[in-house]
């Protein structure tokens, strides 16, 4: 099974849930959709979205909820 | 007491603007950074510096237990909290004054009260100061608010008692609103806040932003007279001036002898902001809330007024009385600070943090630029936007105009987008040059004649 890797687009922290208390956008072992939302990322106090990218059947995070990400780095990795 | 040592319980310009007063006081200073901040122009200025915690804010900044270590731990005599973070948090400053310290700041209490929406109204009203129209306090039923708008009018917002920042607001339009959104208001601000409880007030729909700079020892209270903020953005403050030249000497009279009285119902101690509304066609003013810390725009007042804000509440939480009076504060010329943010105003103010590869900051009379930025410096992406204040002081608010935009030119920051082009298509607009703008001319004006300038500047390139 071939991996595909999300990138964060911008520096800053990740959120795996939409709010505080809510439910994380996804789970490890989740199917993804190219336009489904993953993660959240803060950058200097507004929020920006990160989509998937790309279709897969199993997704797993690399980076924990509320750590701090560089521009590039692999957020995630999705299986096809 | 005499304060011969602070702890500075924040970041970015403000943390150096206050390592600067300190040490003009001869006062020894302990910075305080995340794991981000370590390379930050006031852990270099300080005279030691503590790591409080990881980069996100909640695990350092806003991190009550570590920061009261790092104070206990340096044998300081006084924490600072600047503006934002733990600034206007009443349970830091009784847990600084718990740990034996001083809080450069009111009282805990005195930020409790004027914190709560709903207290601070009534607070206001006590001291004679003019609240916005609306209800009295909290209203108990859909009743006793239809009774309120008749006597207001429309449009009237509905707000939450427990919201705050913008949030938990709805606006109705007549009666018929009125009944529609109560029930859903309350509803809301139950689901949102943990307190249903809801008060009412009447839309300024063409309002200035004035506030009054106070100060106090817990006995004497004094202004220093007022600010302009009109110029906003998703409201928060883009450029600042002083004083606030359009308002009428007797209104401006009774809005800064308002601010006074109400420092004093409270004995308040430190440095303070009251925010007013000020309607331009009626000529009335109206309270909006106290800022309970320095604000990001008092370097306007300090060079109009010649008065060191930052200085006189380190003094002044030393236990020494206010070194000013009344009669002593006096305006000369007029002032102005644009707001710089790491931010591309080009692309809708997309964030831009990253390394400053070249700075140049213009020199001359009456120009000043509050930084922590150095050539070199990494902004980190963790915190708030804001890398610099521009501000210029001249005779008049015209010659302070032409200044500004001579100043702007001159300063060069590369390697991140910032601000700068929004300030110099502001500063080259004639609504701004005649001062003829309110709260939300800003949103519109980018909408319209900056997205155009920016087109046409596009085009020739």
């Amino acid at each position: 099974m071939s991996k595909i890797e999300i990138r964060s687009p911008l520096p800053g922290t990740f959120y795996r849930t939409p709010s505080p208390d809510a439910a994380p956008f996804k789970a490890d072992g989740d199917a993804v959709k190219s336009d489904d939302t993953i993660g959240l990322i803060e950058v200097m106090k507004t929020f920006q979205e990160v989509p998937a990218g790309v279709d897969g059947l199993s997704i797993r995070f690399l980076v924990e909820h509320e750590e701090p990400v560089m521009a590039g780095q692999v957020i995630a990795e999705v299986g096809e | 007491m005499t304060i011969q040592s602070i702890l500075i319980a924040n970041r970015g310009e403000i943390a150096v603007r206050i390592i600067k007063a300190a040490k003009a006081l001869g006062i020894r200073t302990v910075q305080v950074h995340s794991a981000a901040d370590a390379d930050m122009l006031a852990v270099k200025l300080a005279d030691a510096a503590v790591n409080i915690g990881p980069p996100s804010a909640t695990k350092s900044y806003l991190n009550i237990a570590a920061v009261i270590e790092a104070a206990k731990s340096t044998g300081v005599d006084a924490v600072h909290p600047g503006y934002g973070f733990l600034s206007e948090n009443a349970d830091f400053a009784d847990a600084v004054e718990a740990a034996g310290l001083i809080f450069i700041g009111p009282k805990g209490d005195a930020i409790r009260l004027l914190g709560d929406k709903v207290a601070a109204r009534a607070v206001a009203a006590r001291a004679g100061v003019p609240t916005v129209p609306g209800s009295a306090g909290r209203l108990l039923s859909l009743d006793a608010a239809k009774d309120v708008a008749q006597t207001t009018g429309f449009p009237i917002m509905i707000k939450a008692a427990a919201g705050g920042g913008g949030r938990g607001i709805r606006i109705a339009g007549d009666m018929a609103e009125l009944e529609r959104h109560f029930p859903q208001a309350s509803a809301e601000a139950l689901a949102a806040f943990g307190d249903g409880g809801l008060y009412l007030e009447k839309v300024i729909t063409k309002a200035r932003h004035v506030e009054v700079q106070i100060l106090g020892d817990g006995e004497n209270f004094i202004h220093c007279f007022e600010r302009e903020c009109s110029l906003q953005r998703r409201r928060q403050k883009v450029w600042e001036e002083a004083p606030s030249f359009l308002l009428p000497a007797a209104v401006r009279e009774k809005l800064c002898d308002s601010a006074v009285a109400l420092a004093r119902e409270v004995g308040y101690r430190g440095a303070g902001t009251v925010e007013y509304l000020y309607d331009e066609i009626s000529q009335e003013f109206y309270f909006i809330e106290v800022n309970t810390r320095i604000q990001v725009e008092h370097p306007v007042t300090e060079m109009i007024t010649g008065i060191d804000l930052v200085q006189e509440m380190i003094k002044v939480a030393g236990g020494a009385p206010l070194s000013i009076a009344q009669s002593e504060v006096t305006v000369r010329g007029h002032a102005m600070e644009c707001r710089i943010n790491a931010e591309d105003p080009l692309r809708n103010f997309m964030p831009a943090p990253g390394r400053i590869e070249t700075l140049r900051v213009p020199q001359g009379e009456g120009i000043r630029f509050d930084t922590m930025l150095y050539e070199g410096y990494t902004i980190p992406p963790f915190y708030d936007s804001l890398v610099g204040k521009l501000i210029v002081w001249a005779e008049t608010r015209d010659a302070c105009l032409d200044r500004l935009k001579t100043a702007l030119e001159g300063l060069t920051i590369t390697g991140i987008a910032t601000t700068v082009p929004l300030h110099l298509a502001l500063a080259n607009d004639p609504d701004v040059r005649r001062g003829a703008f309110h709260t939300r001319f800003l949103e519109t004006w980018l909408e319209t004649e900056f997205a155009g300038a920016a087109g046409k500047t596009a085009e020739v390139a």
